[in-house]
């Protein structure tokens, strides 16, 4: 269908797959594609992570602590208002056009969700557990793993599906405006030449690779989360 | 283990704002090993007088005086089970008994047959019992029931009610059991404890001399009685 589009299309906004396959080929063989991809996957690992992690630390502090909610809450609202674009080029403007810029922008973008959902998460813990867990005296350590952790997981999944895709978007448009590498770089090249084969040869692969973690890693994940519900339902 | 118990007054703000007093002047104390039964009208606060008392509600005019360390065992009046960990991890994490232990006391309840079933997939019944069964797990020097045998048939609620016995004789742990059932509470406890309508005040406070084994139909007839009569008055 793509084959017989591309024949109906203005010369060059749709080039025909194979065109796409041979480009591909070609920079696969020259290993810059593997490169690129690599460095774009390694900004998506570390900038995902980091936001996964302070956005839920953040996140379970403001649902248990209502003075550290009053005082984030306003910030959060204006990050999560606040266009992905404009939080990228003040970060290049402020820190400067460089690695920490780039993830701290990303970061940024993805955080404000992500403590928004374990702040829900951390509000709807079930306090009859909690108190049973005082009496019992259950040990810090038990305690997460057993009464919080347990309840707190679908909630860190959610934000984990929604993260992994507003990521990898935000971290091409990151490497587009001030990286010198990285798929979102190479894609900003092909736009300067108008050369849509080429950014197909970069996008397509890398989309490819984002479905396949998300299908790999975080959809099992998630049905892991809640495999414990019995079968019938509690 | 001995509990001494005094509050001067324990208030509720309700959603409207309004201060409630959900209980008064309750005291009394207990030796270590009693056994005592609390009796009283539903909404008299003998859930909040058992929070108190296990230190989860410390918004109170008056003190509790426990030895420490203690350890408590607790069967709220709801299972609170941990629904992602199957019933013998619900009996393990929390418990600190050992596997001899444990077997004892699941046989006891008669769970064997469950320890691997998931909360969810358990009746209230079987649940309450894995609660029970729980509270036991901990090494009780204070156990406190909370309408523990509620939803549980007549003949399987006596078979328990004597386990039960026999497991809190065994440890010597002091025992406040809440029940609605007169008889029940004459057939468990050496001591019953009758509160007022809300707000809870103690109307009796009253000790069965006689040792259980040695009451009679007609003795246990007659404290009913009395009871029954404290109550409606
Ligand atoms: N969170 C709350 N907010 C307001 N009022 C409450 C709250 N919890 C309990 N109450 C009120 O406090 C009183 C005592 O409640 P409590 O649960 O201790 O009664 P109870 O004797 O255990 O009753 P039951 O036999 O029905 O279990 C009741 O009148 C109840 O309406
Ligand atoms: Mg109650």
């Amino acid at each position: 269908m793509w084959q017989l589009g591309s024949r109906f299309a203005a010369t060059g906004s749709l080039p025909a797959p194979l065109a796409v396959m041979s480009v591909i080929g070609a920079e696969a063989q020259s290993g810059v594609l593997f490169v690129n991809l690599a460095i774009t996957l390694a900004r998506v690992a570390a900038s995902f992570a980091l936001a996964m992690v302070l956005g839920t630390a953040l996140g379970v502090l403001m649902g248990r602590n209502k003075t550290v909610d009053r005082l984030c809450d306003p910030l959060l609202i204006v990050l999560l208002n606040l266009p992905a674009l404009v939080v990228i080029v003040l970060a290049y403007i402020w820190v400067g056009l460089n690695e920490a810029a780039a993830i701290g922008a990303v970061v940024l973008n993805k955080l404000p969700n992500t403590a928004v959902t374990l702040r829900e998460g951390t509000r709807a813990l079930d306090k009859n557990l909690d108190e049973m867990a005082r009496v019992f005296n259950l040990p810090l350590g038990a305690k997460v793993r057993h009464v919080f952790l347990p309840q707190l997981a679908p909630y860190f999944a959610a934000a984990m599906r929604s993260g992994l895709s507003l990521v990898w978007k935000i971290v091409l448009v990151v490497e587009l405006l001030g990286r010198s590498n990285g798929v979102g770089f190479e894609i900003g090249i092909a736009f300067q030449l108008f050369d849509v084969t080429r950014l197909l040869a970069y996008a397509l692969p890398f989309v490819g690779l984002m479905l396949a973690i998300e299908t790999l890693i975080v959809q099992p994940f998630e049905r892991n989360v809640s495999r414990w519900r019995p079968p019938h339902g509690a | 283990m001995e509990l001494e118990v005094s509050i001067a007054r324990k208030a509720l703000r309700t959603a409207s704002g309004k201060t409630r007093v959900v209980l008064h002047d309750v005291a009394f104390s207990l030796r270590q090993g009693e056994i005592c039964a609390l009796l009283g009208p539903s909404g008299c606060g003998k859930t909040t007088l058992l929070q108190i008392i296990s230190g989860l509600d410390s918004d109170f005019e008056g003190q509790i005086v426990l030895p420490s360390p203690h350890r408590i065992g607790m069967v709220f009046q709801e299972p609170r089970l941990m629904p992602w960990r199957s019933v013998a991890q619900n009996l393990r994490l929390v418990g600190s008994s050992s596997e001899n232990e444990l077997a004892e006391i699941v046989a006891a309840l008669r769970l064997s047959k469950h320890l691997d079933h998931f909360p969810g997939e358990l009746s209230l019944g079987l649940a309450r019992r894995v609660a029970i069964a729980r509270a036991f797990a901990v090494k009780p020097d204070l156990l406190l029931l909370d309408e523990p045998f509620v939803s549980l048939d007549a003949a399987l609620a006596a078979r328990l009610r004597e386990e039960l016995l026999a497991l809190v004789l065994k440890r010597k742990a002091t025992t406040l059991i809440v029940t609605h059932n007169v008889e029940e509470a004459i057939s468990i406890a050496g001591r019953i404890i009758v509160l007022s309508a809300a707000p809870g005040r103690i109307l009796a406070d009253m000790t069965i001399e006689t040792p259980r084994e040695a009451l009679t139909q007609a003795r246990a007839a007659k404290i009913k009685t009395d009871i029954v009569s404290v109550m409606t008055k």
